[in-house]
């Protein structure tokens, strides 16, 4: 693993922002503008020919708070790469459907659950969430329990969206210990930590 | 002969419709019979997993993957628990990897079974659905007696298995495989030669292995275009490298190599679950079946009763949960569709930061648009079969 780390990091150059091995697993971080041109060095020279997943994860406390991350597979080397691509909530990426037509479904999806737009996509619209759905639910920010809620009205014989209506308001328990101890020293308990 | 005005025409196949294999949607474009075009609708089963397991902590977030592929559950939570053992460092128990093993191929037969069948099913035929689920049922009561539930478990936990199996249950799998390889053979003798199948199956959706490889295809998919891979053999996790078994691999990439392969994977299986049994009777008949060191698997009842230590772990394992150290991993496993892969981002808390469920439905579902083209309207529920969906996992 270490090997294919250090032949890509030779191949590509500067164009890889940060790469690491952890866990046994290859990471790379790369530039958007770049994405196309490595995924496409990656699955010529490297034999990387299975796009396994592409997806999104929002990390809301960074200035570019979107992860799209590409996991590709060559069963010719029995290898895996993880590829990484930082942008911001409303900067485009290029979309790689023409290094893998497998990459559709994946990137509606991302855009779908969080709104992540890829540039030069074919037909990017949603994909899991209902017709007409309006956010992006996996963003951390979209509450659990949604907005809108539906049921069977039997006076109109349809079915119609209502905004959500708790019978209890939503709880969050935060079973974070508070055991661990304070790393200042609470008032009155200075002699604890003194021996 | 005066000029006809020819058009195109959509139609809606499913949500209900028998053949959709659950609530699909697909919109045709129709050429008088030819499909012209196929545009998937999904979705409609979609319960927002992903979300709800951000939600949750690691232990309460295992049962959603019961609900994902339900037609064999404990292969999810399997990369599930994979995951979190690789982040955690946790090592599993040898009689726990051997029941997971035993249990995994368990799964897979129920799937394969519901698939061959309904499958048949799909193109005409109903005794084999009839004689395909009898065996079924009879797994379910396997699933029931390990875990108390005939199909979402919950059985497999990160660092082993929930409890460990009784004896007599080990010895009746063992007893249940040699029949079950008799009415495969009548299943075999049903459909392999039969012309109606054959008619409909063979040479219908060929997929090229440099397509299927592109479009994100795994398991059966690959195989069936000839590929000899299989991440049980490639890539080998909880001891499948102790195990012997053969991968079978198709030639022409079409409806009935997939069939094939999944009907020879199905001996395979039973040839893996004798191993685990006699393995389970014999070498590993004692000893923990997931890991001991308390810190992710919660003591027994006994052991509570008597220590101290054991109550407050039981009570910080079932309330706080263990915290999973920061990092992010993929694993993968040999699902009976294909590569199933749990993408974990954790961030040192007890819940999981984000955890993307990599279905292989849907990547196979996506290519419905590619392989069907060209195709008769009666191909597609053909070419849906065998394309083994389960919308519990497509849309998550």
């Amino acid at each position: 693993m270490q090997d294919l780390s250090d032949q890509l990091g030779e191949r590509l150059g500067d164009r890889i922002a940060e790469r690491a091995v952890r866990f046994g697993e290859l990471t790379l971080i790369v530039a958007p503008e770049h994405i196309v041109e490595t995924l496409t060095l990656l699955r010529d020279d490297f034999r990387f020919v299975n796009l396994t997943d592409i997806c999104g994860v929002d990390y809301p406390a960074r200035p570019q708070r979107f992860e799209v991350v590409y996991h590709l597979l060559s069963p010719f080397r029995n290898e895996r790469v993880r590829i990484k691509v930082r942008t911001a909530e409303d900067d485009p990426i290029p979309s790689v459907f023409g290094v893998f037509p497998g990459a559709d479904w994946f990137e509606r999806e991302a855009y779908d659950l969080y709104g992540i737009l890829f540039t030069g996509h074919p037909d990017l619209r949603r994909i899991l969430t209902d017709y007409g759905f309006e956010g992006h639910p996996l963003r951390k920010d979209f509450p659990l329990t949604g907005f809108v809620e539906v049921h069977y009205d039997e006076a109109l014989k349809q079915v119609i969206y209502e905004p959500v209506q708790l019978r209890q308001e939503f709880r969050n328990f935060d079973f974070l210990s508070p055991w661990e101890g304070t790393d200042y020293v609470l008032p009155g308990d200075e002699k604890a930590k003194a021996n | 002969m005066a000029e006809i005005n020819v058009r195109n025409f959509n139609i809606n196949f499913g949500p209900q419709h028998p053949a959709a294999h659950g609530v699909l949607r697909l919109v045709l474009e129709l050429d008088g019979e030819i499909v012209e075009r196929v545009d998937p609708h999904i979705g409609l089963l979609h319960r927002g997993t992903e979300k709800l397991i951000e939600n949750k902590t690691y232990l309460q977030a295992l049962p959603y993957f019961d609900r994902l592929d339900y037609v064999a559950p404990m292969n999810q939570e399997h990369a599930y628990c994979l995951a979190i053992e690789k982040l955690a460092g946790v090592t599993v128990p040898k009689r726990g990897q051997l029941i997971r093993i035993l249990y995994s191929e368990i799964s897979r037969i129920l799937s394969h079974l519901l698939n061959v069948t309904t499958q048949a099913m799909d193109v005409g035929a109903l005794t084999p659905p009839l004689w395909g689920f009898e065996e079924r049922e009879k797994l379910m009561v396997f699933y029931e007696r390990a875990s108390g539930s005939r199909m979402h478990a919950a059985y497999f936990r990160p660092g082993g298995v929930h409890v460990d199996l009784p004896h007599q249950l080990v010895d009746d799998i063992g007893e249940w495989c040699d029949p079950f390889l008799k009415t495969l053979t009548d299943i075999d003798d049903l459909l392999t030669g039969n012309r109606i199948f054959k008619q409909r199956n063979v040479d219908i959706g060929v997929v090229d292995l440099d397509d299927a490889w592109a479009l994100g295809f795994s398991g059966v998919m690959v195989r069936g275009s000839g590929a000899a891979w299989d991440l049980r053999k490639s890539q080998p996790y909880d001891g499948y490298d102790e195990m012997e078994f053969d991968i079978p691999i198709g030639k022409n990439g079409d409806c009935f190599d997939r069939y094939l392969i999944r009907m020879e994977e199905m001996r395979q299986s039973v040839r893996i679950m004798k191993q685990c049994v006699e393995r389970l009777q014999g070498t590993e008949r004692t000893g923990p079946a997931s890991s001991t060191d308390g810190k992710m698997v919660p003591p027994s009842r006994s052991q509570m009763k008597r220590s101290m230590e054991s109550l407050i772990h039981h009570f910080k394992l079932y309330t706080e949960g263990f915290h999973v150290p920061e990092g992010e991993v993929y694993a993968a496993v040999e699902a009976p569709k294909g590569e199933f892969g749990v993408y974990l981002v954790s961030d040192g808390t007890n819940k999981p930061h984000r955890c993307k469920i990599k279905a292989p439905g849907f990547a196979h579902l996506q290519a419905m648009d590619a392989i069907c083209r060209g195709h008769m309207l009666a191909d597609v529920s053909a070419i849906l079969g065998s394309l083994d969906i389960v919308f519990g996992e497509v849309d998550r």
